[in-house]
This record gives C-alpha cells, sequence and structure tokens, in this order.
C-alpha cells in the first residue's frame, strides 16, 4: 500500500502523480467509485425486482391495503373481523405488537430490578439464586422459551371442560386465562377524572414542599400525600357514585368456557418469555449499575448522618440511575424487537399479520418497507422518550 | 553463668485454648453470609421454603420420575394416555431425546454420509481448542486454517463433490446447522463490522453516511424481519431463473444483521482509543490500513471482548431463529419431532426444549465464561 503523501509537497508541474497521491482527490475519488458502484447494484436489483414483479403479476404500490382482509386474528384490541382491510389488519398488528412490549417492559423492569438489587444482597442465599436466574435465563434463546411455555406447558393444561379453577373466579386451561370482565356502570368516566386530578394535584404538593423545603428547611411528607391521593380520590370517588362496577365472570360450558375476557395461550407465553428473558438483562444492568457508584459516596453519605434508606434513595440511586439508563433503553428497544418472535406462536403482531398478507397477496416490497417504517419508528420514538428521561436524570455539571 | 534457679521457668507449652464458638469456621460463615439481621433471616427462611418447594420437584420430574430407556410413546405415556406408566406419574422422557438423538444432531442428513459432518466437527474442534489457548503458537497459521481453510474443505465435505455423494442443504438440520450458522455469521460479521465501523469514523462523508444508515436500520429492525427479507426479497433482487439456497439466504441474512451490531460494539472500541495513537502511527509515516492493522485494531479490539463475545452470544441463541423461516435448526428439529405420531405424549415437548435448552446453555455458558478469562488474561495494564 502506497504511503500517503507528506502534508508538506504541494502540487508540482507533475500534476497527474501529485493528484494520485493527494489525500482529498483521493478520498473523493473511492467516494464516487463506491456510490458508482452501489448504484450499478441498486440498479440491478432494482431492474430484477421490476422484471420479476411484472412476471409474476404483481402490481407495486400500497393500494392493496384497501383490499379486504379475509382473514381472522384471535386476539384484538380494536374492532376487527375478515371483512375488514389489510390497512386495519395491519394496525390491529401494530396495537398487538405495543401491548405486549408495554407489558412486558412493565413486568421485565420489576423483576429485572428485584433480580439485580438480589444478587448484590449481603445474604448468600439470595445471592445466588438471582444469580442462576440470570445465568439460566440470559443463555437460553428466547424463542426456545417462547416455545417451551406454548408447547411443552400451557398445551398440556387441562381442556376446557376440566380448567384449573384458580381464586377471584379466574380459570386457567389450555385454551388461555379466563378472568372476570369488569362492567363499568354510568358516571365510569368520573372515576378516571378523578385519577387525573389526583395525579395533578401530587404534583402539585411535591413542587410546593420542596419550595418550601428550600426555603424554611420544614420537611413534608409529599410522597405520602401522594400516595393517600392517588390511591385516595379515585376511590371517593367510586364510592360516591354507588360503586358502578360488576363483574362479569367466565362459566364453564360443556365445551368451553363463556363470558368474561381472555387471554390467549400465545400471548401468555410470548409475555412471559420475554419478561423473563429481559429480565435477566436488566438485572445485571442494574447490579452494574450499582456497584458502579463509588463507595466514597456513601461514606460521605453516612458522615452525613444520612440513615441507610435515605442514602440508598437520595445518594446511590439517583447516581445508579444515571448509568443504568442508556443500556436500559437498548434492552426496552430489545424486548420491543424480540415481540416479533410472536410469528413463531401465531400471536397477530404486525410482523405476523405483514406474513400472512405477503402470503395473500404477494406484494414483498411494500410489506417489507412497512416493516421497516414502522419498527424503526418505534426505536426512534423510545428512544425519544429515554433520552428526555436520561438528559432529566443526567449530571447537571456547574 | 548457670540457669538461674530461683525463678520457676516452664519448660512445655500450655494446652491450646479451643477456638471462641461462633467466631470461625461454618458458624461463623452462616452467622455472616446466611442471618446477620432479622430481615437476612427471614428472607434466608424464605429461600430455603422455596428451594425446598422447587428443587424436590426438579428433581423427581428429571431423574426419578423419568423414563430412560424405550422404543416409542408407550413407554412415556400414562396408562389412560395408553402407555405403560402408572395414572399420574409425570416425569421427563429421556427415551425421547436418546430416540432421537442422531437427529438432533445432524437433522436429516443421509445416514450413511454422516460420518462426514462428524469428521466436520472433529477438525472444527481440533482447530479451535489450540486457538483458544492463548500460550500454543501459530496463531495466525491457525486462524487460517480454522477461518480460510476449514470452512472451504467442509463446505466440499459436506455438500458433496470429489467422488462424494451430493447431500442437499435441505437435509441438513438440527445441531449442525446451529453451528454452521453461528460459525458463519461469527467469521464474516467480525471482519465485516470492523470495516463497518471504520467506514461509520471515515471522513469521507459518502461512505461514513452509508455506513450509519446501514448499521442504523438493521440494529432499528427484528432480526426475523431480516430473515424475511432475504426468504422474500433476495429472489427477487435476482435475474430470472435463479436461485438461492435457503441456507444460504439465512446465512446473508443472520450475518449481515449482526455486522451491524458488531460493527457498534468496535466502534465502542475505536473510541476509547487515545487520538495520540493515530497521530503516533501518522508520525510514523504508517499509511491508513498499516495503522488500523498494526496500532489502532489490536487495542481497539482488546478493550472491547467482552462486547465481541456477547454478540456472538446473541449470535448463536439468534440462530434459533430459522426454524421460523423453515429450516430446522436444533429447536426447528425438536418441535418437528415432537410431531411424531410414535413419541406424543403430553411430556415429549417440554422434555424436547429442556434438552435443547441445555444445550444451547452449554455453548452460550461456556462463551461467556471464556470471555471473562480473556479478559483477565488481556488485562496487561492500563486498569487498577
Amino acid at each position: 500500500m502506497a504511503g500517503n503523501a507528506l502534508p508538506s509537497e504541494k502540487p508540482t508541474s507533475s500534476g497527474s502523480s501529485s493528484l494520485l497521491y493527494d489525500p482529498k482527490a483521493r478520498g473523493i475519488f473511492y467516494q464516487v467509485l463506491t456510490v458508482a458502484i452501489l448504484g450499478l447494484f441498486v440498479w440491478i436489483i432494482v431492474n430484477n425486482t421490476i422484471t420479476n414483479l411484472n412476471r409474476a403479476n404483481i402490481a407495486s404500490g400500497f393500494d392493496f391495503l384497501k383490499g379486504r382482509a379475509g382473514f381472522d386474528i384471535g386476539q384484538t384490541l380494536i374492532d376487527y373481523s375478515s371483512d375488514s382491510t389489510y390497512g386495519r389488519a395491519l394496525l390491529v398488528g401494530l396495537l398487538n405488537t405495543l401491548e405486549v412490549a408495554i407489558i412486558g417492559i412493565i413486568t421485565a423492569s420489576i423483576i429485572g430490578f428485584i433480580v439485580g438489587i438480589a444478587r448484590l444482597s449481603s445474604n448468600w442465599l439470595i445471592a445466588k439464586l438471582a444469580q442462576i436466574y440470570v445465568e439460566i435465563f440470559r443463555n437460553i434463546p428466547p424463542l426456545l422459551v417462547i416455545f417451551f411455555w406454548y408447547k411443552g406447558v400451557i398445551a398440556i393444561l387441562p381442556q376446557a371442560r376440566a380448567s384449573l379453577a384458580l381464586p377471584f373466579g379466574t380459570y386457567l386451561n389450555n385454551r388461555g386465562l379466563f378472568f372476570p370482565k369488569p362492567l363499568w356502570g354510568g358516571g365510569a368516566w368520573l372515576i378516571l377524572v378523578a385519577l387525573v386530578v389526583a395525579i395533578v394535584l401530587s404534583l402539585v404538593i411535591r413542587r410546593w414542599a420542596r419550595l418550601r423545603q428550600e426555603k424554611t428547611g420544614q420537611q413534608y411528607p409529599s410522597g405520602l400525600t401522594a400516595l393517600l391521593l392517588i390511591i385516595g380520590l379515585p376511590l371517593v370517588t367510586f364510592l360516591a357514585l354507588g360503586a358502578p362496577l360488576s363483574f362479569e365472570y367466565p362459566v364453564a360450558g360443556k365445551f368451553n368456557l363463556t363470558g368474561g375476557s381472555v387471554v390467549g395461550p400465545e400471548f401468555i407465553s410470548l409475555y412471559l418469555a420475554l419478561s423473563f428473558y429481559t429480565a435477566s438483562f436488566i438485572a445485571e444492568i442494574v447490579r452494574a449499575g450499582i456497584k458502579a457508584v463509588a463507595k466514597g459516596q456513601t461514606e460521605a453519605a453516612s458522615a452525613l448522618g444520612l440513615r441507610g434508606n435515605m442514602t440508598t434513595r437520595l445518594i446511590v440511586i439517583p447516581q445508579a440511575l444515571r448509568i443504568i439508563i442508556p443500556p436500559l433503553t437498548s434492552q426496552y428497544l430489545n424486548l420491543t424487537k424480540n415481540s416479533s418472535l410472536a410469528v413463531a406462536v401465531g400471536f397477530a403482531d404486525v410482523v405476523a399479520v405483514g406474513g400472512t398478507m405477503l402470503n395473500q397477496t404477494g406484494q414483498a416490497v411494500e410489506i417489507v418497507t412497512l416493516w421497516l417504517v414502522i419498527y424503526l419508528s418505534l426505536s426512534v420514538s423510545t428512544a425519544v422518550l429515554m433520552n428526555w428521561f436520561n438528559s432529566k436524570m443526567a449530571l447537571v455539571e456547574r | 553463668m548457670t540457669i538461674n534457679q530461683s525463678a520457676f521457668v516452664r519448660q512445655e507449652m500450655n494446652p491450646p485454648l479451643p477456638a471462641p464458638t461462633g467466631q470461625g469456621g461454618l458458624t461463623r460463615w452462616l452467622r455472616l453470609n446466611l442471618f446477620p439481621t432479622p430481615k437476612d433471616t427471614v428472607l434466608t427462611i424464605l429461600a430455603l421454603a422455596l428451594l425446598a418447594y422447587i428443587v424436590p420437584v426438579l428433581v423427581q420430574w428429571l431423574f426419578i420420575d423419568a423414563t430412560w430407556t424405550g422404543v416409542d410413546r408407550k413407554a412415556c405415556a400414562t396408562v389412560s394416555q395408553g402407555g405403560v406408566l402408572p395414572d399420574g406419574q409425570s416425569g421427563a422422557c429421556w427415551a425421547f431425546v436418546s430416540a432421537k438423538f442422531q437427529q438432533f444432531i445432524f437433522g436429516r442428513y443421509t445416514y450413511e454420509e454422516r460420518w462426514r459432518p462428524l469428521l466436520v466437527m472433529a477438525m472444527f474442534v481440533i482447530l479451535l481448542i489450540p486457538m483458544l489457548i492463548p500460550k500454543v503458537p501459530y496463531k495466525g497459521w491457525n486462524a487460517l486454517a480454522l477461518f480460510i481453510v476449514l470452512p472451504v474443505v467442509s463446505f466440499f465435505l459436506l455438500i458433496g463433490g470429489f467422488g462424494l455423494p451430493h447431500v442437499e442443504t435441505q437435509l441438513w438440520g438440527g445441531l449442525m446447522i446451529t453451528l454452521i450458522l453461528s460459525f458463519f455469521g461469527i467469521a464474516v460479521s467480525l471482519p465485516l463490522g470492523i470495516i463497518l465501523a471504520l467506514g461509520r469514523r471515515s471522513n469521507l462523508p459518502v461512505i461514513k453516511m452509508l455506513c450509519v444508515v446501514f448499521i442504523e436500520v438493521i440494529r432499528g429492525i427484528p432480526l426475523i424481519t431480516v430473515l424475511f427479507m432475504a426468504s422474500v426479497m433476495l429472489p427477487l433482487f435476482l435475474p430470472v431463473g435463479w436461485t438461492f439456497d435457503k441456507l444460504l439466504r439465512a446465512l446473508i441474512g443472520v450475518s449481515l444483521f449482526s455486522s451491524a451490531y458488531m460493527a457498534e460494539v468496535i466502534r465502542g472500541g475505536l473510541q476509547a482509543i487515545p487520538k495520540g495513537q493515530f497521530e503516533g502511527a501518522d508520525s510514523l509515516g504508517l499509511s491508513y490500513w498499516q495503522k488500523i492493522r498494526l496500532i489502532i485494531m489490536p487495542q481497539a479490539l482488546k478493550l472491547v471482548i467482552p462486547g465481541i463475545v456477547n454478540t456472538f452470544i446473541g449470535l448463536f441463541k439468534d440462530t434459533s431463529l430459522v426454524s421460523i423461516i423453515g429450516m430446522f435448526d436444533l429447536l426447528g428439529i425438536v418441535t418437528l419431532n415432537q410431531a411424531d405420531a410414535n413419541w406424543s405424549t403430553p411430556v415429549t415437548p417440554v422434555t424436547g426444549y429442556v434438552f435443547a435448552g441445555f444445550v444451547f446453555w452449554i455453548f452460550c455458558f461456556g462463551m461467556s465464561r471464556y470471555s471473562l478469562f480473556m479478559e483477565r488474561h488481556l488485562d496487561t495494564g492500563h486498569k487498577r
């Protein structure tokens, strides 16, 4: 490989050789070459694709989204039937993806934080149990865990006739988890309003308490007040309205349970596998984050006279969160992306619905484009949200 | 001078006193680690109760009530399910695993030709072990044999040619496919990831932009969409009449996917190299590629070994996704065999997945332990 020209070497009369050794000229040359090769490549691909699509009589464009879907979806959050359009089917899939991702993220965070803190416990047994959990779930493919629950456990549960009866009118059988469906009476929206009011009020109180503490040094139990408000206000509204809530219990019929709400085995296995899998990674992130807080910080806190739980709450956790949040974000994104494994068990997420559409219409290019757009926007919005949270948490340097 | 006769001088040692109880040995350890505070005592007792509840059930199911030998489903099914076991007994069906073991390893590879994948595996192990032990010399030749010669030789050994009968890739399966996919993925994604990472840090705007777009798009979408893309889009991209082998499509999908992740890991290493190293290399008059090869990469790669191994582990686990696009890797073949009417019992799926999970776990756990070992071995300074 020829060496770079010395910086002092100015272009001389022999223009061609100096241009050859000029880093700038070479840079431009390489870039033009790359673009040319890539352009040729893309041109060949587009050409071939058009030829292939014409041969298969597939019209390109997104008009097919208005066509009748013609397939059923087991679990939907919005109204959908096989007469709905492809576009609506895709929307159902997107909502299902979001549902499993959001519930999974919440569960995985809770398990992950508990296990991560348990790994740091001074109690040997607890720490070891947490470590075993992490080492098992981190090293097994999530798809295998999904199959384990779906085909290994839920499929061999008793049939509907012999459902396992759980507390609170809940039943479990090989068709999923049946639980009472809450039926809200008139005026129930006031409860929601009360909840919002309570949240806003507690934010106001927290702000006022902090200002007062900064001015006078007097503390106010704003956390307890907020808790009482958020639980109390909706509860009082609920009782004042005369408890407008009843339940529709699942009833065991001859062949199946009727009534109530049901969560299918596909959702259960996907949800369990994703939460347990991601939780093992979150546990390691939490452990690393807490361990990364310097020991001097804890010692300084106890020198200031802070008690154990105050040290944790005011000194360790705020600093640990700074370290935890960026990798946590990428775990949340991983969980969202892994929710596409739904296609393996037939849970109708956006990939599964898209795959069915692809089989029916053959619109490969359009559907893959839609997948790309949907997942990229999900990733970007999660990243934006977590970056905002991160910037709030980040060290304020003075 | 004579011995002092007036004072008493003891001539023998006192017998040792017993050690203070609870200050050493097992009791001390128990007191410090399991019962230091009332809260810990409660937690310990709860954890012990949990263990006492779970472990016997697991041992009972996995070993005591398990069926170890048998020729068909009768051995694993209870009387009411048409088998021989007493009703109500449930245990792992290891007989299923041992009956299907060859399939789990080789898939449906032609029975008489199975010595070929075995030979490939043996060569792989023989080349891999010296590669993994830091003290063994000739690493360069070893790498050449492992990453260039072995793939070529094993390609012809596995698919046939030179007098060997042809075995279609459709018939390949089981652990063999899992290992081929992950080995190929590793061998491609590492160099490709290095190039992408260098491109992302390049001064040339066009190249930088292309690399950023590629990396971010691939990282933003799930592997399964990449695999779908590889299986439905690649055929569209090819001229009429050309076809791509299914295995090759999966290989392309998996290695493109992991190279984007690899690029980000390596970029982290590149960013950790002080600017002085780049400038020092420049001042020595090294060319760009000399600088990268001799100065930057050895330091950068060493820094990110844990990240690289994590990507490998992720890649190994991700190969299980090819079962969704209709290939029979270890997970796919286990799932396929559960449908075998000869062996279908309620415990067969669970047993199969426990076995597959154990195999995956061994490989991933082994890789993560090896990365810890390498981290300590290469830790030659800088860190306190």
